[in-house]
């Protein structure tokens, strides 16, 4: 991966820098999870819910985290890589945590979630999809605002 | 007629991930022709679209339900020219980055919707 953007094209420092560059692909997989998991969630919460509450209820959990970092990353500007940061951590913390707890104590999940064995039924993706957001969102400096305080 | 078209429509776009994740890689952004082949891999997707409302019509049912299978339609005939939106805006390897993630993510779609038409037994 390059450490940055293609070189030759100019490019502005705009507010929307959060969906520039790998930002643009990091943006189109969040897209495709949004929907994904949105979709799933509101057929399995309509058709089935009391097969398996617990892991439809997480699985429309994660769809809500999707969503809001999709929106964030393509809005861009500080709030949002504010608000990015804060779900992309929720994600990382929520894809462990269930991740870890599906392994431990498959009886609770009779149907899988998103999250369910890492995210295995999706590529791993659902755990490194937060990892390479976290690191493109740390590498975005902080947008100049007057009055704004400055990055260390 | 419906697995032909999920064949065709799954190695098209195979075939273009392959071709934008080479501009990719070749550190160039999507060009003219890439955006033909966009089309064609769309088009195809949107005559999948109606062959498979058409065999609904006739009463055919899907395994896994009528609901799901229509979603994932949908979802397949949005792939492509959805990517090809954001790859407009992002003149760089990048945009091709995408349109190459795009085209992956409209072949699995593919072999979900022939579990979900055929059923997969297991």
């Amino acid at each position: 991966m390059a450490e940055r953007p293609a070189a030759g094209e100019p490019r502005a420092r705009g507010q929307a820098g959060l969906s520039n560059g790998p930002g643009r692909l990091i943006l189109a997989l969040y897209g495709v999870f949004a929907v994904g998991a949105t979709s799933r969630a509101v057929y399995q919460l309509s058709t089935q819910f009391d097969e398996a509450p617990l892991a439809y209820v997480l699985s429309a959990l994660a769809a809500v985290v999707y969503v809001f970092i999709t929106a964030a990353l393509a809005r861009g500007g500080e709030t949002a890589r504010r608000l990015a940061l804060v779900c992309i951590t929720a994600e990382l913390v929520g894809v462990l945590a269930i991740g870890t707890w599906t392994e431990v104590q498959p009886s609770e999940f009779p149907d899988q979630t998103v999250w369910s064995d890492y995210g295995r039924g999706y590529l791993f993706l659902p755990v490194i999809l937060p990892v390479i957001g976290l690191w493109w969102l740390r590498r975005q400096p902080a947008r100049e605002r007057p009055g704004a305080p400055s990055p260390e | 007629m419906f697995l032909p078209l999920t064949i065709a429509v799954a190695v098209t776009a195979l075939a273009l991930a392959a071709w934008c994740g080479y501009a990719a890689v070749k550190d160039q952004s999507t060009k003219d022709w890439h955006f033909a082949g966009m089309a064609v891999v769309t088009l195809l997707a949107m005559a999948q679209v109606v062959v498979g409302l058409v065999q609904l019509g006739r009463g055919e049912d899907p395994d896994e339900g009528t609901a799901v299978f229509v979603a994932y339609l949908l979802a397949a005939a949005f792939a492509v020219p959805a990517v090809g939106l954001l790859s407009l805006t992002e003149r760089s390897r990048w945009g091709s980055a995408t349109v190459a993630a795009g085209g992956f993510v409209l072949a699995v779609l593919q072999v979900r919707l022939h579990d979900i038409w055929a059923g997969t037994g297991g």
